[in-house]
């Protein structure tokens, strides 16, 4: 299945040789981290790196590590052991919320967005820690709260019509289709300005036209946004057509690590994905 | 018919964010805003201001500040009749150990030490939730309560054990106190009940509100896009306790005129409970609506055998009330679980759209 013709996305990046010096640049790396609870080893030695402006795909077979792996990068559990380094900062003791505010965001495989609030107010949460306004200001509303209120609502406007939700807006999101929800999810993810987002299965559940609209507006908010981006993906056509790199995991061990193709043709992720006669 | 919003149109996101997006919105509100502060005090008796006008608005209050905490940011707190005593006792306190200060600065003072003591007790909901949190804040009732009956310098070593109000004036007028006016008392809750709604509309409306609601439908997803859920947590119980505890100091300074410590006992945080989920959680308006259920039904009930001509003695007709509210209650829970405040949104968007079905 092609859901957008991977030859235009190696042109533009080739095309464009500002791209290119930029690409080399590490965001993120991880060196030998392992995570384990109790016995069991979600993710044992692993280290790959992303570098900036890239779609970085994390694969492999179900309980292979994925999503502990995304965890593990937005600190939302602390790996036992190996180092973490982002944008050239070694990291020690992480909180989500902390990686946030150093512009990390993502989303999640099953949808998570607060249910009992409107598109729009759901967006705004992702600007929340931005907002600056203490409750003095906020029990007043009437001036400074309201400018600021305005300005970020200017902001979550933008990504709004960036991902074509103008029309539920208003809508509480407990009443949206399921695709729409993932749409809502990717634009909170968005309002909170990344440098590197993180989506866990954009696609998971999508109907084949929205994978396509997904994959586009993936796309665009790498290009256009120029926004890194580490995706787990099931669907191995989606992956080989977004990602610049894919890395495979396996019973939380990395066996490959590089270009789509490349992986594609690697005989171990071949075993790892249908299996091995013995 | 009334509710049209032909017309009406948004060029800009401050008009899109406004409190009344619908013109005729803000028009009723000001309709009864002019009944409260015009209407009433011209027309009603001593016993309307006494029995129903001013516990109404009391109780509307503590069922608000409870609704920051359980309907806004999801903790469910079992304990709100302690934090009124504490603003009750704080107030009274403040008032003999400062016989000068003026008692609506006592007033909004008192509001700030049951805050202290709503995020003290509020820090347990850091690591519990849901019924464990209940327990937590059923704890600090029975503690709150022991304390008021057992720590004999917060009633000033009273024979009694009671507090009592003595008189006070603001500017010249009395406001407490037995020869108080009951319609001087009536506007001092009145405004003071305004304003504080004001500012919970702004705070639920605005980034406080955000944080809470998202602490309350998701907390997991909440940290992950950056809130902080100490400080949204604590941030709740801080401004819910704050107007629970102004809404006790009222209740005993504008409206009882004494108070002993089994009048917070918790029957008294159950009928906030009930107001604030009659009313509807997660809403303002719903507080209202609820208390003048729960609060003004039952003395209006007591009118109705007298109107259609049956005579009834007064403790069947007790009775026959308490069954009364509890059909009503127990209905209005099958008929609408979410409260009198979405039955009032369904009303509305009917009326917007009428007479077209859809």
């Amino acid at each position: 299945m092609s859901v957008m013709e991977r030859p235009e996305v190696v042109e533009s990046a080739a095309v464009s040789p500002a791209q290119e010096p930029q690409k080399r640049e590490v965001l993120l790396d991880l060196a030998n981290v392992s995570l384990s609870f109790g016995g069991v080893k979600a993710i044992n030695n692993i280290s790959f790196d992303i570098q900036r402006g890239e779609v970085r795909a994390i694969i492999g077979p179900n309980g292979a590590g994925k999503t502990s792996m995304l965890n593990v990068i937005n600190g939302f559990y602390q790996p036992q052991e190996g180092q973490i380094t982002f944008k050239g900062e070694r990291r020690t003791q992480m909180k989500p919320h902390l990686a946030v505010s150093q512009g990390i965001a993502r989303t999640f495989q099953n949808v998570a967005l607060f249910k009992g609030m409107s598109t729009l107010d759901n967006i705004m949460t992702g600007r929340s820690t931005r907002m600056r306004q203490n409750m003095f200001w906020q029990l007043l509303y009437y001036g400074p709260a309201q400018r600021e209120e305005i300005a970020h609502r200017k902001r979550v406007e933008e990504i709004i019509d960036f991902l074509e939700i103008a029309h539920i807006r208003h809508t509480p999101v407990g009443k949206l289709p399921y695709g729409l929800q993932k749409r809502v999810e990717l634009a909170r993810a968005l309002a909170m300005e990344p440098e590197l987002l993180l989506l866990d299965e954009p696609m998971a559940g999508m109907n084949l036209e929205e994978k396509e609209d997904m994959s586009r507006f993936i796309i665009d908010v790498n290009e256009q946004l120029g926004t890194t981006i580490a995706l787990i993906e099931h669907d191995m056509g989606v992956v080989m057509d977004l990602s610049d790199r894919v890395v495979v995991l396996d019973y939380g061990r990395k066996i490959a690590d590089g270009p789509p193709d490349e992986v594609q043709a690697n005989q171990e992720v071949i075993d790892a994905y249908l299996g091995v006669s013995h | 018919m009334f509710y049209r919003v032909s017309g009406q149109f948004k060029t800009s996101y401050e008009s899109d964010m406004a409190l009344f997006p619908i013109r005729q919105d803000a028009v009723l509100l000001g309709v009864i805003l002019l009944a409260m502060y015009v209407v009433f005090p011209l027309f009603a008796s001593e016993f309307t201001f006494k029995a129903l006008l001013v516990p109404v608005m009391i109780y509307s209050l503590a069922a608000m500040g409870l609704n920051i905490l359980t309907g806004f940011a999801g903790q469910l707190s079992l304990g709100t009749a302690g934090f009124m005593g504490v603003g009750a006792y704080a107030c009274y306190k403040l008032t003999t150990i400062f016989p000068e200060m003026n008692v609506v600065v006592a007033l909004l003072l008192s509001g700030c030490f049951s805050a202290m003591v709503g995020v003290a007790f509020g820090l347990p909901s850091l690591r519990i939730k849901g019924f464990y949190l209940a327990i937590a804040t059923l704890a600090s009732q029975f503690f709150l309560v022991w304390l008021f009956e057992k720590w004999a310098w917060l009633y000033n070593y009273n024979a009694s054990g009671a507090i009592e109000v003595r008189t006070m004036d603001f500017f010249g007028l009395v406001v407490t106190g037995p020869t108080a006016a009951p319609v001087t008392q009536y506007y001092f809750v009145l405004v003071i009940v305004s304003l504080i709604t004001f500012c919970m509309i702004n705070l639920t409306r605005g980034r406080y509100g955000r944080l809470w609601k998202a602490v309350r439908d998701m907390d997991i997803a909440a940290e992950l896009v950056g809130i902080n859920l100490m400080r949204a947590k604590l941030s709740a119980f801080a401004v819910s306790s704050y107007v629970v505890g102004v809404a006790g100091a009222m209740l005993v300074f504008f409206w009882k005129g004494a108070a002993e410590p089994n009048l917070f006992d918790i029957p008294l945080s159950f009928q906030v409970l009930f107001i604030a989920i009659i009313g509807g959680l997660g809403s303002i308006l719903g507080n209202f609506l609820g208390a003048i259920l729960i609060v003004a039904l039952p003395v209006l009930l007591n009118f109705v055998p007298g109107l259609i001509g049956v005579e009834v003695n007064s403790a069947t007709l007790e009775h026959v009330n308490v069954m009364v509210v509890g059909a009503l209650i127990v209905g209005f829970l099958i008929a609408e679980p979410h409260g009198l405040a979405r039955l009032w949104a369904l009303i509305r968007e009917k009326l917007i759209i009428w007479p077209f079905p859809h």
